[in-house]
């Protein structure tokens, strides 16, 4: 049984991280896992992404198209981007707060998300779409966007582990001072 | 043993400290440098950890210490190698007493380099044994026997990984402390006729070293990550040639076919040539699929010639797969499909996706370099000038509306391109730009060169006190080292100064007014002046209270926006609005806006 996870966003929205607390997870329930990520210069608000497999024989940490089971975009447009690695049965878990780049605010264009969002749901019948970001300051910090998504993609029951197993592992890698504020975000739901 | 998730390069400084590393250094530079970051974070006292000032530097440590015996590792990027290579050239003659390896990280794409050169090349010109990993378990596998080749040889050797390879996580199976091996280093044991070099060593070391890279030809032949895997029906008369992370996709791509043939090369220099004669031997086609230069493809089509095989190689030389950039899952598929006669893969289709957004990188919200590009930029406004860049987070000062870029090259470059410049055009007012990193690596020597030689010119300096772009590394000015020491920090100024620059201004370039007024002071005097535009790297610094817009005020004149280009300013509904989790409250739109509407500043 082989599992394709595929994270993206925008540099600086904890992608990283939560890629590394999925594996952790992995690691602790003995699943073999691979990850490749972006990693310099793109990380400068450019668009980021994480490729994670869990399971036995793995080749590569990068799957071909047309491989993910899920979908985690903390971004509309970065959704959109990177959808054509979706399995046709896969799911998204989707923020649905769009980041403006800087390009758009010089040539004054508006985005919104909203067109992504409408393609997205025109072309994936398993969509769960949260405003992650209202849920931040709903909860009192920006910090945990990256546990309130994957909550939500560990609530879609394609990834091997529990709530619990996951929250488990981030008792272990946060401060004890966040241990309830993350708890929280890994259980928000909308 | 136990299993760890490591990141590549994590794998590699893991498996080196196993080995019995006594010393470390080197330069950064994307994607090698996790490499001596997990070293510096490992070690337990008894490793030397050093961020060099350059490559070359780096390279000479590391040899002088494996001179003593000692195993020593020197890590760069590919473009560093070409820094380096001076010594490096040289002490392929010397050889070494303890094992050296050379670790150079090449970056297929290019992701973040200047360019797509392959150390295999390298390897090949140098003369010196290359290892190739095809993944993060092989790294860190392959990292301690380089260094017992190296020491077999007494010769330094190269590893290289790739991006993807050094990026890439895995679960890792690594051994326990105990399991470690401990390097004694005997010491430097005086002996001129072998550590000095001369051209009658030189000819007589040229001899041995092509005799060496025979017989570890042979040797290679039997090493056992070079892999031959027949193909899984008699019959087939295919065969697939690869190397590093595209072994893994072709791997992939094979996944319950009838696979053909596959060889997989971890040591590309010497070459396996009885093993790629063996792989040959049954086949009547071959496709190489292999990252940056075809070597294998030439290394098949010499052996072919050699052994009399007519055996056609396919690959980049040919045109069947592309020759520049990286590879990934899907080509490789694609290409092996292509070549079998299987059905090709399709595709998703995007159909009609909406339209998406760009988002290049651009400098951090509150970057001190925006304010300094855009106070020079104001200082010259309409004035014949040029601004030459250099390597680092400010190369970033070439995007729009900052446009600040006119040239870059490679690291230091630029203070000498614009000499150049100067002197063919000397009614244009040069500028040079260049980071506090960059210019203890290599803008120096540059600086002296313009001062003996009567440029006019003005040098400016990015202190940020940092290496910032990638990821905020110690340097000569900074005043700490890699051993955590705090050490006295080496003056950028006076450096300046000793080497004959006259007028040098330290200014803080968030202080818009001043920093413009010293740009036109500075650049007005004659021959070669430096401004130092000192303010701390924003990342890692506290940021101040969001800036705020007072929509009385604003006009909606859109200024702070298109003369910045910061992304803490965003348009939210035509009107310009911060973007409070970015702004840092570095104060500069409120100094830009004409009609004083923002106000920044005050403790976060
Ligand atoms: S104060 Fe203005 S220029 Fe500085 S970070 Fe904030 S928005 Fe950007
Ligand atoms: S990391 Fe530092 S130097 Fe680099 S762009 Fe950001 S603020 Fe500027």
């Amino acid at each position: 049984m082989q599992n394709n996870i595929l994270i993206c966003g925008v540099g600086g929205q904890g992608i990283v991280l939560t890629s590394k607390l999925i594996a952790a997870a992995a690691m602790a329930k003995d699943i073999p896992v691979m990850s490749a990520e972006t990693i310099g210069m793109a990380q400068k608000g450019g668009s980021v992404f994480s490729f994670l497999r869990l399971g036995e024989n793995l080749h590569c940490p990068m799957f071909p198209e047309k491989s993910a089971d899920i979908l985690i975009a903390f971004e509309p447009a970065e959704a959109v981007r990177m959808l054509p690695y979706l399995k046709e049965t896969g799911r998204i878990v989707l923020n649905t707060h769009p980041i403006m780049p800087v390009t758009a605010a010089l040539s004054g264009s508006d985005y919104t998300g909203t067109e992504m969002i409408a393609y997205l749901q025109k072309h994936v019948p398993e969509i769960s779409m949260l405003d992650a970001d209202a849920a931040c300051r709903e909860l009192g910090s920006p910090k945990v966007l990256n546990m309130i998504m994957l909550g939500a993609a560990v609530r879609q029951n394609v990834l091997p582990f529990t709530i619990e197993e996951i929250e488990e592992i981030m008792r272990r890698t946060v401060k004890p001072q966040f241990v309830e504020m993350n708890c929280r975000a890994l259980r928000y739901e909308a | 043993m136990h299993k760890e998730f490591l990141m590549g390069n994590a794998a590699i400084a893991r498996g080196a400290i196993a080995a019995g590393l006594n010393l470390v250094c080197g330069y950064p530079g994307t994607p090698s440098t996790e490499v001596l970051e997990t070293a510096a974070k490992a070690n337990d006292g008894s490793l030397y950890v050093e961020w060099s000032v350059n490559e070359k530097a780096a390279l000479e440590l590391g040899a002088g210490a494996a001179y003593c015996g000692a195993r020593s590792m020197v890590t760069m990027k590919q473009v560093g190698l070409n820094v380096a290579s001076d010594p490096l050239m040289s002490l392929a003659y010397i050889g070494v007493k303890g094992g050296m390896v050379i670790l150079v990280a090449d970056d297929p794409g290019p992701i973040s380099s200047q360019t797509e050169q392959d150390t295999r090349t390298f390897a090949a010109y140098s003369k010196l044994p290359c290892f190739d990993p095809t993944s993060v378990q092989e790294a860190y596998d392959m990292i301690s026997e380089a260094f017992a080749y190296s020491e077999r040889y007494h010769t330094p050797v190269l590893f290289r990984p790739t991006t993807r390879i050094c990026h890439g996580y895995a679960s890792v199976t690594v051994k326990d402390t105990e399991e470690y091996l401990h390097n004694q280093p005997e010491g430097f044991v005086r002996d001129p006729s072998k550590w000095v070099i001369f051209p009658r060593l030189s000819y007589q070391a040229h001899i041995s070293i092509e005799a060496r890279n025979a017989a570890l030809s042979q040797v290679f032949s039997e090493y056992p990550h070079n892999e031959l895997r027949p193909a899984s029906e008699t019959g087939c008369r295919k065969g697939i040639a690869t190397q590093g992370i595209s072994y893994t996709y072709a791997m992939e791509a094979l996944e319950g076919k009838p696979a053909p043939a596959v060889l997989k090369i971890a040591t590309p220099f010497p070459f396996p040539e009885q093993l790629a004669v063996e792989f040959l031997q049954n086949l009547d086609e071959v496709l190489c699929i292999e990252e940056l230069d075809p070597v294998i493809e030439r290394e098949l089509i010499y052996v072919c010639g050699k052994y009399h095989l007519n055996v056609t190689v396919r690959g980049k030389l040919t045109h069947d797969v592309r020759n520049a950039g990286e590879n990934t899952c899907a080509s490789a598929a694609h290409d092996i499909a292509e070549f079998m006669g299987w059905a090709l893969p399709e595709s998703a289709k995007a159909d009609a996706a909406p339209a998406l957004p760009v988002r290049p990188p651009v400098l951090c919200a509150g970057c001190p370099h925006r304010a300094s590009f855009y106070a020079v930029k104001q200082a010259m406004k309409g004035k014949k000038s040029v601004f030459c860049g250099d390597i680092g987070c400010y190369t970033l000062g070439n995007a729009m509306p900052l446009d600040m870029v006119d040239t870059c090259l490679c690291m230091g470059a630029g203070v000498n391109i614009t000499q150049g410049i100067g002197k063919i055009e000397p009614d244009t007012n040069c500028f040079a730009f260049v980071g506090d990193s960059t210019f203890f690596a290599s803008a120096i020597t540059g600086a002296v060169n313009a001062v003996y030689n009567q440029a006019n010119m003005t040098l400016v300096i990015l202190d940020n006190s940092t290496t910032a772009m990638t990821g905020h590394q110690p340097h000569p000015g900074t005043g700490r080292t890699m051993m955590g020491e705090i050490v006295e920090k080496v003056s950028i100024e006076a450096v300046l100064r000793g080497v004959g620059v006259k007028t040098v201004e330290t200014v803080n370039p968030l202080d818009l007014q001043a920093a413009i007024d010293c740009v036109k002071r500075v650049s007005a005097e004659s021959g070669v002046k430096a401004i130092i535009f000192k303010s701390p790297c924003a990342v890692l610094i506290k940021p101040e209270k969001p800036a705020v817009i007072d929509p009385e005020k604003c006009t909606q004149c859109g200024r702070c926006i298109k003369s910045l280009g910061c992304p803490g300013i965003v348009r939210k509904d035509g009107k310009a609005a911060i973007e409070q989790a970015l702004c840092t409250g570095c104060g500069l739109c409120a100094q830009v806006c004409p009609f004083h509407a923002i106000s920044a500043g005050g403790e976060g």
